[in-house]
């Protein structure tokens, strides 16, 4: 019997299309857009000017408070503009231009392939290099990983969990970086384990993966303290809660950190990262990037700069498809479309998803049959269709009671309302206003 | 390229709908349907047919005429209606009878709520309950199970086995000498559906067959049911263990009457059940012991539809203060 | 007969017995108000809606009572009558305020304003404001799913089927300003009513560079400062490149409306152009 998460819970067709192919590195694109937002916290503040040249790895932009991340170049070449530029939404948002020249990179970082590591270093050490590198949570959530590996006062992390879950259908990239840089990975979270001081490390993987199981199982035997979990497939096991619920069988409680049971979450894509930033000295300036679609001529997983358009990486999965109706940053049950696709790829961007015509309109709303499907399958025990209707009406403080502010929006009740209402988009609107109420009542 | 589709996020969908629950739920009733047929013969099908057609009618009629409304009739749910107030039926009912069934069902029951998803009660009941009391003496006399020699008009009536236990029980008879008479069926001809009763409740094989079909197709879970059976069960257990000679035994109860058609197809209706599993654990504890109380101590030999049109009306409060399990 | 008899007298003895309890426990628990909230209630229109800021009729009437004047207490339904009424009443003097409207500060149709994606999500404004930048190029201009249409109480606000854009009802518009609220975009604004309901506002709410404004909407402030540099009564400021008329300044001259080079500043319900010195002449003679 393999272990999982306790309610709720779906089980959305997994289309991994671009499993079995390997990590492409993607060709350097004449210009990056590099944002100086590309993670949860104040934004950056950049550090050159107009007209400056700089080399790949250079810090081009500082973190500005605790929580924030500093910002590398992606490429070498000269620094064009520091203005707004038009995001993946369609809004203004700062960034820095960057037209490439060559590929020069700064002279610390170690470009070999060999795999290398490294047992005397410190904590602090461990962590001012990833500080210094900008690493950010790399499934998406961009949360400055330092941030994560100090923890609060009076807490003691006691286990490290890896998140090797990928349990958004169609994404594939880190289940690739798992069979590709299982050992890069294995050291990552070794640092990782010494960084916040613990003995312990769980890779929760889904068992749709038992290539990856199978190999990092071997790896892992050979080191001291990293245990391979795997679990049984069901969406959304990659949310933190409920991979902490499935691995050690701890709950986190309502509005609480994963700290309070213990638990440190980091992404496998991190782990590397990690991994990249301490031993190799080189700092968040690439990542795998699953490209992938039923429509799309190849879809495939891509080492590419941060920075570089998104349509650059459809045009070498063999370009949009003439019947695309949606592209999606992320996967189909928590990625967000994309409105101009050449907006860059950021930190966060696990995937680029396109959705042709036929699958991606939504059919019409229809009444509430009170069925109760959407309380069955919310993971965190809601009810959905209770909180929809409480935000139409703005109820914001029965909201709260509800327990609106646990909703993770993993999207499982619209997934499965046979009505087809638009649960999530309520929900979310109203856990927006709940928490802006929230946070008024405490100023 | 053409303009993208914005929207929020999930992009995908199960594919799941309200036809497709409904329908499934249509499937899951045929085997019943089949055996009643064996054992009723033509007047199913006449029953069926004109409640179906009337309840159509009556929804089509409503929306477009009184509501103004894009009628919905191909949505499966008045069929569906349509079907469960026929099994609620003696095969040999009038057909005027059956359409101001089908008119109280859908206009009463439903419509006047606000239609699908906003009545209260379950319209297939709030019609049977109405006939029930309006015209009794025709919807308490049950034709004889004859197989396919019974014709629609004049077939040979009796009585269910729950309606000559309760007169003989007001009588003062002692059960045991009732259970051996030729009136009552053994359990193997209760389990087949070989016995007196509405059309489509006697054959209690069938239906669960309908039930792991459903359960299958996921498209209601055990809790209901299970809930009624056991409630009904331990409840009636506990009373013929009491006194054997006043109070049929448990097995009597869950395979007599309307009990195993109303655990699973009425009591689960979507609309009118409570969401969360442990309110539809109480939902069905409920139902259950009223169901025993009015058999066993109330009027009428028969308490599935009351029992579940009360617990229906709890239904919301049920909502309101059973919530589910939180994550934490 | 004596079932009959048995049955009422005893209902009536119940109906004794409980209405004397009542009647004590009524007493006993009784809570002091100042009569005068009930007559400054009463004075009120009765809607409940909100749009004073307090909670229903019967708040206001609460804070009237409390507080020593009627500063910044105004029913926005009832208007001016309806304060100096509850002035009288509580024997205050009323503040004076110039009646108010709500006004659509988008010009985005369809034409001026080119649809760039489609949207297909939950038909709400606040929705599709949150999830990105709205279905055209403009990233502030109206999202046409009409939330301010469901939020009115008073029918007065609706998609006009050509523009898609709200349009008001001046009659039926009591600037209550419950679409202000709902406007995630805060593009509706209370202003003056003006004399003979005149006004001239600017009808754009776009703060990017004139070109990226220019290049979303035909109909976009561009921030170019004509308007603020024609203007006589120093009533419009640009900050932000979005111009601004102070309703309080403004004597609705309309000099800024022949200034404007993209049609952005908008006047209502004038008589047609005669010259234009004209206009001005008689403009200022009313004020």
């Amino acid at each position: 019997m393999l272990k999982t998460f306790k309610i709720g819970g779906v089980h959305p067709p997994e289309n991994k299309l671009s499993a079995g192919s390997k990590i492409q590195a993607l060709p350097i694109p004449e210009q990056v857009i590099i944002p100086l937002s590309q993670h949860i916290g104040a934004p950056a503040t950049p550090v050159v000017q107009k007209g400056d040249n700089v080399k790949v790895g250079q810090l081009i932009a500082g973190a500005s408070g605790f929580v924030s991340a500093n910002i590398h170049s992606s490429v070498s070449g000269t620094v064009v503009s520091i203005d707004n530029i038009t995001d993946a939404a369609g809004l203004s948002k700062p960034a820095i231009t960057i037209q490439v020249e060559g590929d020069e990179w700064i002279d610390d970082i170690d470009r070999s392939e060999k795999i290398l590591n490294s047992n005397n270093l410190t904590k602090e050490e461990i962590i001012k290099a990833i500080t210094a590198a900008g690493i950010v949570g790399m499934g998406g959530a961009t949360f400055p990983t330092q941030v994560k590996l100090t923890p609060p006062p009076g807490s003691k992390a006691e286990f490290l969990i890896i998140n090797g879950v990928e349990c958004e259908p169609y994404l594939t990239s880190d289940h690739r970086v798992m069979l590709e840089k299982a050992e890069e990975v294995l050291i990552g979270v070794q640092l990782l384990m010494k960084a916040i001081g613990v003995q312990r490390a769980i890779i929760g993987i889904e068992n749709n993966k038992p290539d990856a199981i199978e190999h990092l199982k071997q790896l892992a035997s050979k080191t001291i303290g990293i245990e391979i979990c795997p679990l049984k497939l069901k969406y959304p096991q990659g949310g933190e809660k409920q991979l902490i619920q499935a691995t050690t069988g701890r709950t986190v409680p309502s509005g609480g950190l994963p700290i309070a049971v213990g638990a440190v979450v980091q992404n496998i894509g991190t782990a590397l990262a990690v991994y990249e930033a301490v031993i190799k000295h080189k700092p968040l300036i690439e990542r795998v990037v699953t490209v992938t679609g039923k429509s799309l001529a190849r879809p495939g997983n891509y080492l590419c700069r941060l920075g570089t358009p998104i349509s650059k990486l459809i045009e070498a999965a063999g370009g949009v498809p003439e019947n695309t109706a949606k592209v999606i940053g992320g996967g189909p049950m928590m990625g967000r479309t994309i409105v101009n696709i050449d907006s860059p790829i950021m930190k966060g961007t696990s995937g680029i998803l396109i959705i042709s015509n036929k699958e991606a309109a939504r059919k019409p709303v229809r009444e509430c049959i009170r069925c109760g499907k959407c309380v069955s399958a919310c993971p965190m025990g809601l009810e959905p269709y209770l909180l929809a209707k409480l935000s139409m009406f703005n109820l914001l403080e029965r909201m709260e009671e509800e327990k609106v502010m646990d909703c993770i929006e993993c999207g499982s009740c619209s997934f499965t309302c046979p009505s087809t209402r638009p649960l999530l988009d309520y929900i979310r609107l109203g856990k927006g206003r709940t928490g802006a109420m929230i946070r008024n009542r405490k100023k | 390229m053409n303009k993208l589709l914005i929207s929020p996020s999930p992009h995908v969908h199960s594919g799941d709908s309200i036809e497709k629950n409904m329908y499934g739920v249509l499937i899951a009733l045929i085997p019943a349907f089949i055996c009643s047929a064996v054992f009723f013969g033509t007047g199913v099908f006449v029953v069926t047919l004109t409640s179906v057609v009337a309840c159509l009618a009556f929804e089509f009629l409503i929306q477009k005429y009184l509501l103004k409304r894009q009628p919905t009739i191909f949505d499966g749910s008045a069929l569906l209606t349509g079907v469960l107030l026929a099994f609620n039926m003696p095969s040999n009912l009038p057909v005027w009878i059956i359409v101001i069934g089908a008119l109280v069902a859908i206009g009463i029951g439903k419509m006047s709520f606000g239609g699908l998803g906003c009545n209260i009660f379950n319209p297939a009941l709030v019609g049977r309950v109405f006939l029930l009391i309006s015209f009794p003496v025709q919807m308490t006399t049950w034709p004889r199970p004859l197989g396919f020699a019974g014709s629609y008009v004049d077939a040979s009536t009796g009585a269910t086995p729950l309606a000559i236990l309760k007169e003989a029980v007001k009588s003062g008879t002692p059960i045991s000498q009732i259970m051996s008479t030729e009136e009552i069926p053994g359990y193997r001809e209760m389990v087949l559906g070989n016995m007196g009763g509405s059309l489509g409740e006697v054959a209690a094989l069938a239906l669960l067959v309908g039930f792991v079909y459903m359960l299958l197709r996921k498209i209601i879970s055990w809790h209901i049911p299970v809930a009624i059976f056991a409630t009904v069960f331990v409840f009636a257990g506990i009373l013929h263990v009491c006194n054997p000679e006043q109070y049929a035994s448990p097995i009597f109860h869950l395979l007599s009457g309307g009990l195993v058609l109303g655990a699973i197809f009425m009591a689960t209706d979507y609309v009118t059940s409570p969401m969360s599993h442990k309110g539809m654990l109480i939902y069905g504890i409920g139902i259950g012991i009223l169901t025993v109380v009015i058999r066993v101590f109330g009027a009428y030999p028969e308490g599935m539809s009351f029992a579940i049109l009360i617990m229906n009306a709890f239904t919301p409060l049920i909502n309101r203060y059973c919530k589910p399990v939180r994550f934490a | 007969m004596s079932t009959i008899a048995i049955t009422i007298i005893s209902l009536c003895a119940i109906g004794i017995v409980s209405a004397v309890i009542l009647y004590f426990v009524a007493q006993k628990f009784k809570v002091e108000e100042d009569p005068r909230i009930d007559i400054v209630e009463g004075l009120l229109p009765g809607a409940n809606c909100g749009g004073c800021g307090y909670p229903g009729c019967r708040g206001l009437a609460e804070a009237a009572v409390k507080s020593d004047t009627l500063e910044g207490i105004m029913c926005p339904v009832g208007g001016a009558p309806t304060m100096s009424k509850v002035a009288a009443a509580l024997g205050r003097e009323a503040s004076a305020q110039a009646p108010k409207i709500a006004v659509v500060r988008c010009n985005g149709n369809c034409e001026n304003r080119p649809r760039t994606s489609i949207y297909d999500g939950a038909r709400s404004c606040a929705i599709e404001h949150s999830l990105y930048a709205g279905d055209t190029a403009c990233g502030y201009g109206c999202l046409g799913c009409g939330d301010c249409v469901a939020a009115c109480q008073f029918d007065a606000i609706h998609l006009d089927p050509t523009t898609q854009l709200p349009s008001v009802d001046d009659d039926k518009c009591v600037a209550c300003g419950a679409c202000v609220k709902a406007c995630p975009r805060n593009i509706i604004e209370l202003r003056n009513k003006g004399i003979k309901d005149r006004r001239v506002f600017v009808c754009c709410v776009n703060k990017d560079k004139g070109a990226v404004a220019r290049k979303a909407c035909k109909a976009a402030c561009i921030g170019c400062g004509k308007c603020a540099k024609e203007c006589p009564f120093e009533a419009i400021t640009v900050e932000n490149n979005l111009a601004y008329i102070d309703f309080n300044k403004c004597r609705l001259c309309r000099k800024c409306v022949s200034a404007c080079p993209t049609g952005a500043i908008h006047e209502v319900n004038f008589p047609p152009r005669k010259i234009e010195t004209d206009a001005v002449k008689t403009n200022n003679e009313s004020i």
